[in-house]
């Protein structure tokens, strides 16, 4: 049995994953903004949960990196300890509202790297002092290689896959395993209103990825899983052709 | 965001904006849409100002008693999802439509019946309490005790009353997952009707299907069946398990419905049940929801789709009444793929619920230059025989047909009036029939 905390957990991706550990009897923390979502979905997991399975709400925004220590040591407290912290909160805005706007540009890049990387090095300190867990970040398929309608969010979530992967060649040894999701196009809220692209997942088919990649300690996981084959051809796409192409 | 096509499930569709938020906390005074099941173009937004939440993001539970079954929950949770989570428990939904593909709010919004109609009546009358957002922008609470005038306009109100967020139901507590049916092959409608009224008061749930396409003698001629959840001692102890998904694989060409395919199907159907009754244990998946295991099968009508044509004949119409609904359609050749013959119990009082006591007919009719003619036709005829017609699945209905067929419409109306004077939450549907503004 588990114990995870999930920020995020009050919707899309993170709302499934976090069915997906109350279903099968781990106990759950969900870190998430405001209030009353929270309190929703900490009585949705009560209730979809198996009996006897823990669900606790605890506040915490990506958008304010001084919640992350309290929320995640109120999350250790409550479930009487912590062995996995995920991570799938974020923010995203598409590349013409980003060149727009540089106030939600400043915001996207901060909550999206700076913010999970300061959140994660609370998980990373917190775990390895419990002597080791699970890290798993919500990364994107975005950050494989740059492409014009997600120059930033793509350049955001870049650094973030490179921050994981660099965390997991120092501290897997010392019980810290590290799992980056790199998510395909989701249909979920944040996605709400962009074109369909071919590949589309729903959030409910990545938890189950996900869940099993954490269960295995994957370090790279791509979910829907077909993004892997479609993120090789693209990276394996010589310039000049991406230059040309629309995604 | 860019316009895209809202498709009924008859694939009947506007261009427009669905939006789909996470939670319905804050959503623009619009109709709201489920998983768009309904056949028609109740779930399809007006013209003018084409824009439709869609609610299937709020699919969370808020409570569940797991010793009374009582659940709270967002609009916008399936059937499926509550099945897929309950049903191992023990616990089945007081009632459940043809699909399990229906959310919460849709449920009250059609007011939808199932097999058990006439023990238990439709969803609405299980529902305890509605929490709405009205088109002042109030959130309030209604339900058969609390705002009983609105909570009865918006049970069976196809969504235009106000936004339903939350239901509170209570589950109901069953002996194993399994279903213990019992069929039997039915030579003629009127032999049917009368094994479907014997059987009423014998069998929590039944329904059949007939072959609406053979004339004369044996017009009419189908198969009844009769089920009960099955008992400890009679049902495996293991869970069912959901069949495999399929996909209907293309959009179907045209001609693949015609009257000699249907009738091969037809015939098919019927003599597949050889002997005469068969009985055993069954699957929920398949007694309940035949057609969910095959995606997008409204596909199979090709590009202009179809319609489905649902009508209940009272008892007040006399013995022969559904004898005489298929004479009208064979003399018309009006040719459905699927027939679909139901009792009915006591009405709701629900104020614009569909079912009343008498004969519930369903039609699947391909669209095609005739259609309007021929529902016209039928709905002249259920007209003169007092029954009414299904909102949920209705597309071609005229408004002085509807009207004509529902006197507690001036009703309906009056309290929609009072809750929505600027008729905020009105759907393509209600511009058809209720004379809304586009």
């Amino acid at each position: 049995m588990k114990r995870v905390a999930v920020l995020g957990a009050t919707r899309g991706m993170g709302r499934a994953l976090a069915r997906r550990f109350a279903e099968r009897g781990d106990f759950v923390a969900v870190l998430g903004r405001g209030d009353d979502e929270v309190k929703r979905s900490v009585a949705d997991l009560e209730a979809r949960g198996v009996p006897g399975t823990r669900v606790v709400g605890v506040p915490c925004d990506l958008e304010q990196p001084e919640s992350f220590k309290p929320a995640l040591e109120a999350a250790e407290q409550r479930l009487d300890g912590l062995d996995t912290v995920v991570v799938t909160a974020g923010a995203f805005a598409t590349q013409e509202q980003l060149e727009r706007d540089p106030a939600l540009a400043a915001k996207v890049l901060t909550v999206d790297f700076a913010n999970t990387v300061l959140f994660c090095e609370e998980a990373r300190k917190k775990l390895l002092m419990r002597g080791g867990g699970t890290l798993c970040a919500f990364s994107s398929v975005a950050g494989d290689r740059g492409r014009s309608p997600v120059v930033m969010y793509g350049a955001a979530k870049a650094g973030l896959s490179a921050y994981l992967e660099g965390l997991d060649h120092k501290y897997r040894r010392e019980g810290l395993v590290t799992v980056c999701v790199k998510p395909g196009f989701v249909r979920t809220g944040m996605t709400d209103g962009l074109k369909t692209p071919p590949f589309a997942g729903e959030p409910e088919d990545v938890a189950q990825v996900v869940l099993e990649a954490i269960d295995a300690g994957t370090p790279v996981v791509y979910a829907p899983p077909v993004w892997r084959a479609v993120m090789t051809a693209i990276k394996a796409m010589p310039r000049f052709v991406m230059r040309r192409v629309k995604f | 965001m860019t316009d895209s096509r809202i498709e009924g499930w008859g694939r009947t569709a506007v261009q427009g904006k669905e939006l789909q938020p996470d939670n319905l906390e804050q959503t623009p005074p619009v109709l709201f849409r489920g998983l768009g099941r309904s056949y028609g173009d109740s779930s399809l937004p007006p013209s003018a100002n084409p824009v439709v939440v869609n609610t299937t993001r709020a699919n969370r539970m808020l409570a569940f008693d797991g010793s009374t079954g009582l659940l709270r929950a967002e609009a916008g949770l399936s059937l499926l999802d509550l099945n897929r989570t309950l049903l191992p428990r023990g616990w089945f939904v007081p009632v459940t439509p043809g699909t399990q593909f229906v959310t919460l709010g849709g449920a009250v919004a059609a007011d939808v019946h199932g097999k058990n109609h006439h023990v238990d009546g439709c969803f609405g009358a299980h529902v305890r309490r509605l929490k709405m957002r009205v088109a002042d922008g109030r959130v309030l609470e209604c339900g058969p005790d609390l705002e009983r005038e609105l909570f009865l306009a918006t049970v069976g109100g196809m969504g235009l009353t106000g936004q339903i967020l939350e239901v509170e139901f209570p589950m109901v507590r069953i002996p194993t997952p399994w279903i213990w049916q019992e069929s039997e092959r039915v030579s003629d409608i009127d032999e049917y009707v009368e094994k479907l009224k014997e059987a009423a008061p014998k069998w929590p749930m039944t329904v059949g299907w007939i072959d609406c396409l053979t004339p004369g003698k044996h017009m009419g001629r189908g198969i009844l069946m009769k089920g009960r959840w099955a008992h400890s001692h009679e049902a495996p102890s293991r869970f069912p398990s959901e069949p495999p998904n399929v996909a209907f694989p293309i959009e179907a060409p045209e001609w693949l419905l015609n009257p000699l395919s249907i009738r091969a199907f037809n015939f098919a159907f019927y003599w597949k049940h050889l002997p005469r009754t068969m009985s055993g244990i069954v699957s929920p998946f398949s007694f309940f929801w035949p057609l969910d295991f095959v995606k997008g099968w409204n596909r199979m009508y090709g590009r202009r789709g179809f319609t489905q044509y649902q009508c209940v004949l009272p008892n007040e119409a006399g013995p022969g009444a559904a004898r005489r609904f298929l004479d009208v359609l064979t003399r018309r050749g009006g040719a459905s793929f699927l027939c679909v013959i139901k009792d009915c119990g006591p009405e709701s009082a629900a104020l614009l619920s569909f079912p009343r006591p008498g004969i519930s007919v369903a039609l699947d009719i391909a669209i095609r230059n005739d259609t309007q003619a021929l529902v016209d036709e039928l709905n002249e005829h259920v007209l003169k025989e007092g029954g009414r017609i299904y909102l949920a699945k209705d597309t071609f209905t005229r408004p002085e047909h509807f009207h004509a067929m529902e006197p507690r419409l001036p009703r309906f109306l009056e309290v929609r009036e009072k809750w929505d004077p600027q008729h905020r939450f009105r759907s393509a549907q209600s511009v058809r029939l209720f004379g809304d503004a586009p």
